[in-house]
């Protein structure tokens, strides 16, 4: 058996949230008979990695740092193999503008959007082009940080009046925020796992609104459906996508794609993300679970995948 | 390296979800809550907590206290004590309550596990699902998940600097007996409001007894701070102006003495005490017997006012000092309490800032508070923010305030940057009227309604 370094905490936004994901994971590397070491990331980082000498680390960070391939180019650099997307990818989802445009131009459905920098508005006097923004992109309209996760700073602007204050909320997340369409439809996720797609999960919150940080996190909350309840064709077209994204953005092993399904069955992608939360509410274990995969073969399946590029 | 011992599935929540009580679905993680988490990082400034100095208790006098409970009364602080509590420790609470100029026959008293419980208590004795509990708007945060377990429906009425509005809480209540729901008591910390930070004045805390009688309503008066004034007259409290009729009183030596020993204590109608101590019976059989005979014993030296005086000069220090600091550092579109004692100050700022997300950017200069929804259950507050000032020293208040005036001042020029280039929306309300939507803290200092906001405080 080998020995695992689960990585999570962190001082990102979603350290709670990555702290139970890494402490799931934990327990299902024990049952499996692994030797564990949880590491609450932090500037020992690197250090503790080299006086472990693990033969393998979970990444189990959500956010900056843990997702945005900072984690990953020293796990490259300290020449220790790590589970999920390399540096690139990493790189790709978690600045959801840049995956957006990879999207668009290989022709895969997102909501149109225009995105900004602080700067933009500050220096280049971009404030002065949001009413043909407004125009393009129609109310009610999404205003959310580039790279945040789990819906921190989302807020849903019906008019221009909630543009101004939208835009400062995001900005308190991001140095970059994108503006983009509101698409009315129902919350899906498609897990990709080893390069297949998993049931579709739809999340559908108990009380009508966005489905927030708060309702994504909370038992109770929100109640998932998992094979979605949807018409074949439109389950094996989100399946498609999703598997579609995965290889655009060089996902490897494991992604979480996130779309929306509108009242007329279309389907337009969000974004994808390199490290799925693995808590109690997660969607990835859901799906996983859906497919004939627990928990703790869906957890061991990464590490293998990731001991192979020892 | 050390091991756990594995605990197969121990974490797999939604294994133990189905035992669940329905009551525990409103016990929520929140998204504020995670972000709090943050707040604890060593390498923050929090402005966010809530806790007393305890480093200026003499360690030797705590010693010598110890050594005097265990010589003189080993086997009894030791040992179960009744359920109300002591009988050394109700004549200490007495005495504690006369400082404050109110009488009480130790008999009234039940010595608690800290104030919180009395909330928890009278919920537990008063609040069936979906009852009315009427509280002040903000209202300490730490009451929303007493009153959210048992299901309460909460009500908030606003505050001006001189406390709850009375006669919005008799329009409130007026309209709660058209709607045939009749409130079961009305939450109130009159004395420098946590979070607000206002006092209550007397002609109000007179017509709020006057109320409870008409309407034979109960109040809990949360006095935690009362005997932590910085500065002006000390005033009656609602159970001296009621003789114990209508009004629960409750107390601490959270902020006196020591928030570690968890001693609080109920001051209540004799019916209501009666089932209160029934509740404290299922909560917890009594209250530390040891922690009891460690107020005795330190009351007893009579070495307690010259502390508590020692712990005024130092919090009216640092109040000062952050006073100091928001007048300098926080832009001219903020507002802030200005309060005359206890632990905090309540900011305001434009409606368009959201605290909540103002508190991620803040955290990235290390530097932290309480945004303002936690003290609202309807998603109001969220432009507000509470400050403390009795738990980090004045040059962590200096630096905690310039970091926050400093990300204030940039999400405020980008909202001039983003609204510089279009007309403002003409507003619907007329002039001089406040839009009920965004009043969040109704009537605390607004820009231009006090001309000084950072005169000398005299009201």
């Amino acid at each position: 058996m080998s020995t695992v370094a689960v990585l999570k905490g962190g001082r990102s936004l979603e350290r709670q949230v990555s702290l139970v994901s890494g402490a799931r994971v934990e327990d299902a590397l024990e049952r499996l008979g692994h030797d564990v070491e949880g590491i609450d990331v932090g500037p020992d980082l690197v250090q503790r990695l080299r006086v472990l000498r693990p033969d393998v680390c979970f990444v189990a960070l959500h956010g900056r740092d843990g997702e945005d391939g900072t984690v990953q180019e020293l796990l490259e650099i300290l020449g220790i193999p790590y589970t999920g997307s390399g540096v690139s990818s990493c790189i790709r989802c978690a600045d959801k503008v840049l995956a957006k445009h990879q999207m668009l131009d290989a022709g895969i459905p997102t909501p149109p959007f225009f995105a900004f920098t602080e700067t933009a508005f500050k220096q280049l006097g971009a404030a002065d082009a949001l009413a043909e923004i407004e125009q393009r992109l129609e109310f009610p309209i999404v205003v959310k940080p580039a790279d945040q996760g789990s819906a921190l700073g989302i807020k849903v602007a019906q008019d221009a009046a909630a543009i101004p204050a939208a835009l400062v909320a995001a900005f308190s997340y991001s140095a970059k925020v994108l503006l983009e369409r509101h698409v009315d439809g129902r919350d899906l996720a498609v897990s990709v796992l080893d390069g297949e797609a998993l049931p579709v999960v739809e999340a559908v919150p108990e009380q009508a609104g966005l489905y927030d940080f708060e309702a994504r996190y909370t038992i109770g909350r929100t109640h998932f459906v998992c094979p979605a309840d949807l018409p074949p064709q439109t389950t094996a077209r989100a399946q498609e996508l999703a598997v579609q994204v995965h290889e655009l953005l060089g996902c490897r092993d494991v992604s979480r794609v996130d779309l929306l399904c509108d009242g007329d069955g279309a389907l337009h992608v969000l974004e994808a993300n390199v490290v799925p939360g693995l808590t109690e509410t997660s969607l990835l274990p859901q799906a996983a679970d859906a497919a004939g995969i627990g928990f703790d073969e869906l957890i061991g399946r990464l590490v293998e995948r990731a001991l192979r590029r020892a | 390296m050390t091991r756990r011992t594995p605990r197969p599935a121990a974490r797999d929540l939604e294994r133990y979800a189905g035992l669940f009580a329905s009551r525990t679905s409103v016990m929520k993680s929140s998204a504020m809550r995670d972000l709090m988490a943050l707040t604890e990082r060593p390498d923050v400034i929090s402005l966010a907590g809530g806790m007393p100095d305890t480093s200026t208790f003499p360690a030797e006098s705590f010693a010598s206290i110890m050594v005097k409970v265990a010589v003189d009364n080993c086997a009894a602080a030791l040992q179960y004590g009744p359920t109300e509590g002591l009988g050394i420790a109700k004549d200490v609470i007495a005495q504690v309550m006369e400082a404050e100029g109110t009488l009480v026959d130790p008999d009234d008293v039940l010595v608690t596990t800290g104030g919180q419980q009395v909330i928890d208590l009278v919920c537990r004795t008063l609040v069936d699902p979906g009852d009315v509990v009427v509280a002040e708007a903000p209202t300490y945060p730490g009451a929303v998940p007493c009153f959210s377990v048992y299901q309460a429906d909460v009500v908030q009425v606003a505050m001006d600097e001189d406390g709850m509005r009375i006669d919005e809480l008799e329009e409130t209540l007026d309209r709660l007996e058209r709607e045939g729901r009749r409130p079961k008591f009305i939450y109130t910390i009159p004395n420098f409001q946590n979070p607000a930070g206002v006092t209550m004045s007397l002609p109000r805390r007179q017509r709020l007894v006057e109320v409870a009688k008409e309407r034979e309503l109960l109040v809990l008066e949360d006095n935690p701070y009362g005997l932590l004034r910085y500065e002006g007259e000390p005033l009656p409290t609602l159970y001296s102006l009621d003789g114990g009729e209508f009004v629960i009183y409750l107390g601490t030596f959270s902020k006196i003495l020591s928030a570690g020993i968890r001693l609080g204590w109920a001051v209540a109608p004799n019916p209501v005490l009666q089932k209160m101590n029934l509740g404290k019976q299922a909560a917890d059989l009594c209250s530390s017997s040891l922690t009891q005979h460690f107020v005795s014993a330190y009351f007893g030296e009579g070495r307690w006012e010259p502390y508590l005086q020692s712990l005024r000069e130092l919090y009216r220090r640092r109040r000062d000092t952050m006073l100091d600091a928001l007048a300098e550092h926080f832009p001219p579109e903020a507002t802030w309490t200005r309060p005359q004692g206890g632990l905090f100050i309540w900011a305001t700022l434009p409606d368009y800032l959201d605290t909540t997300d103002l508190l991620a950017r803040a955290l990235t200069r290390n530097v932290a508070f309480v945004p303002g929804r936690g003290a609202f259950l309807d998603g109001r507050g969220a432009a507000s923010m509470r400050l403390n000032f009795s738990g980090v020293t004045e040059d962590e208040i200096r630096e905690g305030a310039r970091r926050i005036g400093e990300v204030i001042a940039e999400q405020v020029e980008l909202f001039g940057t983003l609204t510089g280039h279009r007309k403002p929306e003409p507003a619907a309300a007329e002039p001089g009227t406040v839009d009920p939507e965004l009043a969040d803290v109704l009537h605390l200092p607004r820009p231009g309604e006090r001309e000084a906001r950072r005169s000398d405080g005299a009201r």
